[in-house]
């Protein structure tokens, strides 16, 4: 069968003015129909450019520059702007982190919704304003009817992101990416919207990317999860046996530091040192001068992203076996 | 929103009426005789307790203001000095003259500055960002009487495309209504006229303009390059809108906020231009009345002419905040 997305040996660069920069250096995944993926990294791993390279959206100086993006048995990145902008909104929806920033101060609620279901299908604008209200109660707003006709100000955050999520939902998308869509908010409200967007994935049957640096979520939400360093997967399988029998050295550090209940006096643990600068990849895996079981090896050769065990594991590391 | 205004139209009331004491202050707080000032050093005594007589300067401070304030109510500014005339009669040709040149250098502005910090603020660094902006920052330096004067070389002299100088060219018949010449001559259905105001209006128009159209465009581009950073033009786009929309729809209302206010504060300097530009282009508007007023010393039409700038200065102010409160709905306006 098809998948409805496969990305193939994705590189994005950023053309700087000193020479390129490569963000995202030759990814490949996929994902089905309904399928909920998930991306973690640290801060800089280019979750987020993953996200707008397959939809053609990331911004200025930066380009996809190999690869191939398939979806629903399109080229994305080949297509002509006006034909990717019919399925932007459309068949793949986004939603960004912070709902504050996310709708437009100066357009209302109903603007905002009508004017994306106007840009993609053939309907008036009362049957617009119709697919907004079913949308926004999908969601369990109350009183949609008042919602439609105030400005983001007047509604608190988690209301917000729930019309976030009304607005990606608009067009019966096939793929949802969420890019943190729950960072800005409270503990308690970005369980709610968790909650919401896996019921909502299930009972649509939308494929969901979730982009987030919290394992945590990933294990509650998604069925696949890929770990991403410094513009590259260093590890990816079924979320369930990537959490409960992390390989990657980084990986491992990345379940280390979840915040659990630790006990008083104890501290948080941290993988030591920081991601490195795009500019200034070390030879060899990137991750080595942070590793605690790096060996010469490593600091000479790129470890190839290879299957580790029988149930689709990749990891790449010299160290593991 | 109409209750906002009539409330904002009440706190004007405190305003002008300071604004009143300060222009009626003006003669008195300024060191010396009243009558003197007015008069010169050499005005014989007669002279000078006829002046007093006559415009009341021999009664209490309080009473003066009194008078002063009933006369405005009934649109009397009193008479000139020197001819003794209405100073009524000046005051409503000359300043429709003015308000039709800021008005037309306003909307050459906002238009063109718009236009040019859009365009900049999408296209930035390249070729057009940083021809504009080098003429921005020229426009802003230029001189307005030097810039005024190549002008009229250039376009009335040499090519003679453009009339030179004044408001309608001798003989053009047209019935005035408002004194606005161009509204006068749609009302009127005046076609002819409305060729003939528009054709002199240009020059001091677009001279006027030209610091303006700067300011605005640079400021438009700032506000357009921060806006379309922001977060909800990524979601704009990534809703599959059109440039178009996401550029005029989404980035420019909010880029439109601090415009606005840019704007305001230009019809200021469009009016102290007016002097300049009136001045060059012998426009018989308050500008030029005022410079000459100065001149000889009219005390009775500088205070008329001050009064005038300082209301319009109010009243533009109004409509920004109005303006504002549109384009914003942040503003609360209950
Ligand atoms: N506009 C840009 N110009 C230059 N480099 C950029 C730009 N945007 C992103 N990058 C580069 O791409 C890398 C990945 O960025 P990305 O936003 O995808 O990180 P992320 O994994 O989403 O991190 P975060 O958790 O902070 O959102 C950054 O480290 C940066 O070097
Ligand atoms: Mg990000």
């Amino acid at each position: 069968m098809r998948h409805l997305l496969e990305v193939k040996d994705l590189e994005v660069k950023f053309a700087l003015w000193f020479g390129e920069l490569t963000a995202i250096d030759g990814i490949s995944f996929t994902l089905d129909r309904g399928e909920r993926l998930g991306i973690v990294g640290e801060s800089g791993a280019g979750k987020s450019v993953t996200g707008f390279a397959i939809i053609n959206l990331i911004s200025k100086p930066g380009y996809i520059s190999a690869g191939q993006i398939l979806f629903e048995g399109q080229e994305l990145n080949r297509l002509p702007e006006d034909e990717m902008r019919s399925i932007r909104g459309n068949r793949i929806s986004m939603i960004f982190q912070d709902p504050m920033m996310t709708l437009n101060p100066v357009l209302t609620i109903g603007t905002q919704m009508i004017e994306t279901v106007l840009a993609h299908e053939n309907v008036s604008k009362s049957e617009a304003v119709d697919i907004a209200l079913d949308k926004l109660k999908k969601v369990h707003i109350p009183s949609p009817e008042k919602r439609i006709h105030q400005y983001p100000h007047e509604c608190s955050g988690g209301m917000r992101q729930r019309i976030v999520v009304a607005i990606a939902l608009l067009t019966n998308p096939a793929l949802i990416i969420a890019d943190e869509p729950t960072t800005a908010l409270d503990v308690t409200i970005q369980a709610e919207i968790m909650d919401l967007l896996l019921e909502l994935c299930e009972s649509e049957k939308m494929g969901l990317i979730l982009i987030t640096h919290d394992l945590g979520v990933v294990s509650q939400i998604t069925e696949k999860v890929i770990v991403m360093y410094a513009g590259k997967i260093v590890e990816s399988g079924a979320t369930q046996s990537v959490v409960q029998d992390p390989k990657h050295p980084y990986t491992r550090g990345l379940l280390k530091a979840i915040p659990g209940i630790i006990p008083p006096g104890s501290r948080l643990y941290q993988i030591p040192g920081m991601m490195p600068n795009l500019t200034e990849i070390p030879q060899g895996c990137s991750f080595h001068p942070r590793c605690t079981i790096s060996e010469s090896i490593c600091s000479t050769e790129v470890p190839a992203l290879i299957s580790k065990d029988q149930h689709h594991r990749m990891v790449a590391c010299h160290m593991v076996k | 929103m109409l209750a906002y205004i009539i409330r904002r139209i009440f706190v004007l009331i405190p305003t002008l009426l300071g604004v009143s004491i300060l222009v009626f202050l003006m003669l008195h707080l300024t060191p010396g005789d009243p009558a003197e000032l007015l008069m010169g050093e050499r005005a014989s005594e007669e002279a000078l307790q006829e002046i007093r007589e006559h415009l009341g300067l021999n009664k209490p401070l309080y009473e003066q203001y009194g008078l002063f304030l009933k006369q405005l109510m009934q649109g009397d500014l009193g008479e000139t000095i020197w001819t003794r005339q209405k100073v009524w009669i000046e005051v409503k040709q000359r300043f429709p003259a003015t308000i039709e040149l800021s008005i037309v250098a306003l909307f050459i502005s906002c238009f063109a500055g718009m236009i040019l910090g859009i365009i900049s603020a999408t296209k930035q660094y390249s070729i057009f960002d940083y021809l504009s902006m080098l003429g921005a920052l020229v426009g802003v330096s230029m001189p307005i009487f030097w810039l005024g004067l190549v002008f009229m070389l250039i376009f009335a002299l040499n090519l003679g495309w453009l009339p030179m100088s004044g408001r309608l060219t001798v003989g053009v018949e047209l019935e005035t209504i408002t004194n606005l010449y161009i509204l006068d001559a749609i009302i009127t259905r005046n076609w002819a006229a409305l060729r003939d105001a528009l054709w002199h209006i240009i020059m001091p128009a677009v001279t006027l303009s030209t610091i303006p159209t700067a300011i605005v465009a640079r400021m438009t581009r700032s506000a357009m390059l921060e806006v379309l950073r922001q977060d909800y033009i990524k979601t704009a786009k990534a809703k599959g809108l059109s440039q178009f929309i996401v550029i005029f729809k989404h980035a420019l209302r909010n880029a439109l906020i601090p415009v606005v206010t840019t704007i305001g504060l230009q019809f200021g300097v469009l009016l102290g231009g007016a002097i300049l530009t009136e001045t060059i282009f012998a426009w018989p508007g308050v500008g030029k009345w005022m410079y000459d007023a100065v001149m000889q010393r009219d005390y009775m039409v500088i205070r008329s002419g001050t009064l005038f700038i300082a209301t319009i200065f109010v009243l533009i102010n109004l409509c920004v905040d109005v303006l504002y409160a549109v384009i914003n709905p942040r503003i609360s306006v209950k």
